[in-house]
């Protein structure tokens, strides 16, 4: 038998990351009817897709047709079945049932189950939202036709960058909320502060429109914002490319840092501040 | 069960008696809520900038004459009125009771409320209420009345309209129970009522501004039409007396659908102290 791994080290942290996520997934796939309920919560970018198909047939709208737009919202609908967050609920439930001690006496930062849930519920979601992904194409054939009538395949390259810049809006969206939810440290709840938090998410991250319709003085601005890199650019990247790539990760990766800074901050404040049994 | 415990107790099953007991529950109710004050006003910010948001990205489907469905931008503000009406009602009432049952169900304290002197299914959908669509409810009826004003609609369109509004909170109700009613069998299931806040999410458009798959979708599998569509249509005089009666029958089908759900459902029921 081979000796255990020393604490700490890299081998110790992968084993440790390995086990947390398969534990999770196991976890998750129990719960498969409720998944895919959530799932069903999450259908608003096909929803959209429906309506935008029609506004893009219209031809009123520069550079939108109901194809390009089709497939904008597929790639929507995948972005937001791959960054389902809820840490924020999960960690007010750990704080105010008191139920975050015990897990404090652990070697292992509390941050780290928290994520690991996430990724293994994005496991076993993603045969479901696949399945549903399939039937949209199916019924709205033309968003993944081109002009030729051939397949539209998007490059290697654009596919890549498209999988990777998900998983930075998954870090981008689970740093923020789990942020706000800690202010459930100071107050009973802070579920409403993420409902808050929810809106700028719902309104100005590109789920319910393209965000080159706004008006571009308005689009310009919000790409300074941690928003549109939850949705509309990861979506953009893939379907046509046109984004201004670097700008886009670097300001993702700016974000990252400051709201990485915040949470540690928040972090240690929150917990000399609470007062659960145990603590 | 709750037959017999009727019969054990002898209270008359009267209309009166009913609406008492839901006076007593949500004053209850708001009560308790009163505790948390400043929920109320994080409710208030909520909803408002929600409607904000409703209405700005109307704004963006309008912005270059572009009409959805053929539906002016004064009919479809009304859709969305009529939408923040019932979004409201479903936060107020609707789901904080479908997610209270999944919860009993898990912790096998529904028997309690099977052998309470009051019908299940009536405890079941109206003892909780949460102030979170409150706001919602206030401000989805001041839009109606702008957006009515707007269209220059008389009172008598307003009331015509109130009937398929009606119909269509029936619709809500009727849908959501039956979701809910589901938990009896897969315990761990509040997302139901989340799945069902979002469905309803279709109705903040006219189901003719849908491409044709989804208005049919719309229409026949999950009647979303009925709920904001049809109400906000038939008081701008779009949508005639067919309508409402097409109304009224997936009304009714549902609600005695989703009775007759419950009852199968609770014969599979086995409570915890059985």
């Amino acid at each position: 038998m081979r000796p255990a791994p020393a604490f700490g080290s890299p081998r110790h942290r992968l084993r440790v990351g390995g086990s947390l996520l398969s534990v999770w997934v196991a976890y998750m796939a129990a719960y498969r009817f409720e998944i895919m309920l959530w799932m069903v919560a999450t259908m608003l970018p096909l929803i959209m897709m429906g309506v935008w198909i029609e506004a893009g047939a219209s031809g009123l709208f520069p550079d939108i047709t109901a194809a390009s737009v089709a497939r904008y919202f597929l790639a929507v609908f995948v972005i937001r079945q791959m960054t389902v967050v809820w840490v924020a609920y999960e960690l007010e439930y750990h704080v105010v049932s008191g139920k975050l001690s015990p897990l404090l006496l652990h070697p292992l930062d509390p941050a780290w189950r928290f994520v690991s849930a996430h990724l293994g519920e994005q496991l076993v979601r993603l045969p479901f939202f696949v399945a549903v992904l399939m039937v949209a194409v199916a019924v709205y054939p033309a968003a993944v036709t081109d002009a030729q009538g051939g397949w539209w395949v998007p490059g290697f390259g654009r596919a890549l960058g498209f999988v990777a810049l998900i998983y930075a809006a998954f870090a981008l969206r689970f740093l923020l909320q789990y942020t706000v939810g800690m202010l459930s440290f100071w107050v009973e709840k802070a579920s409403g502060f993420e409902q808050l938090s929810y809106l700028p998410y719902l309104f100005l991250s590109g789920m319910l429109f393209p965000l080159e319709v706004l008006p571009s003085g308005v689009a310009n601005a919000l790409l300074w914002t941690p928003f549109p890199y939850l949705v509309w650019f990861p979506a953009k990247l893939l379907v046509d490319g046109e984004v201004e790539l670097w700008r886009g990760v670097l300001t993702i990766a700016g974000w990252l840092v400051v709201l990485l800074i915040l949470n540690r901050v928040v972090w240690r404040r929150g917990l000399a501040h609470y007062s659960a049994m145990g603590a | 069960m709750p037959d017999i415990a009727d019969s054990q107790t002898e209270i008359p099953n009267s209309f009166s008696r009913y609406a008492k007991t839901l006076a007593r529950f949500w004053s209850a109710a708001i009560a308790t809520e009163a505790e948390y004050r400043i929920n109320f006003v994080m409710a208030g910010i909520t909803s408002g900038l929600t409607l904000a948001g409703a209405l700005g990205t109307l704004a963006v489907l309008y912005q270059h004459g572009y009409e959805m469905g053929g539906w002016s931008w004064n009919e479809a503000m009304l859709v969305v009125a009529v939408y923040t009406l019932l979004d409201g009602l479903q936060r107020a009432v609707l789901s904080p009771n479908r997610q209270a049952i999944s919860q009993l169900v898990r912790e096998g304290t529904l028997d309690f409320v099977l052998l309470k002197p009051v019908d299940a299914q009536f405890w079941l959908s109206v003892r909780r209420l949460s102030v979170w669509g409150l706001p919602d409810l206030v401000m989805g009826a001041g839009l109606v009345g702008y957006a009515a004003w707007r269209l220059q609609l008389g009172a008598a369109e307003l009331a015509a309209g109130l009937v398929p509004l009606g119909l269509g909170i029936v619709i809500l109700y009727a849908l959501g129970y039956a979701l809910a009613t589901l938990t009896i069998w897969v315990t761990k299931a509040e997302n139901i009522t989340i799945a069902m806040q979002s469905l309803l999410e279709a109705g903040r458009y006219p189901v003719p501004a849908y491409a044709a798959a989804y208005r049919v979708a719309l229409t026949f599998v999950i009647p979303v039409a009925f709920m904001t569509t049809v109400p906000a249509g038939v008081m701008t005089g779009r949508y005639g007396w067919v309508w409402v009666a097409a109304a009224a029958g997936v009304a009714l089908g549902l609600l005695v659908g989703c009775r007759w759900f419950w009852r199968f459902a609770l014969r599979s029921y086995t409570s915890a102290s059985s």
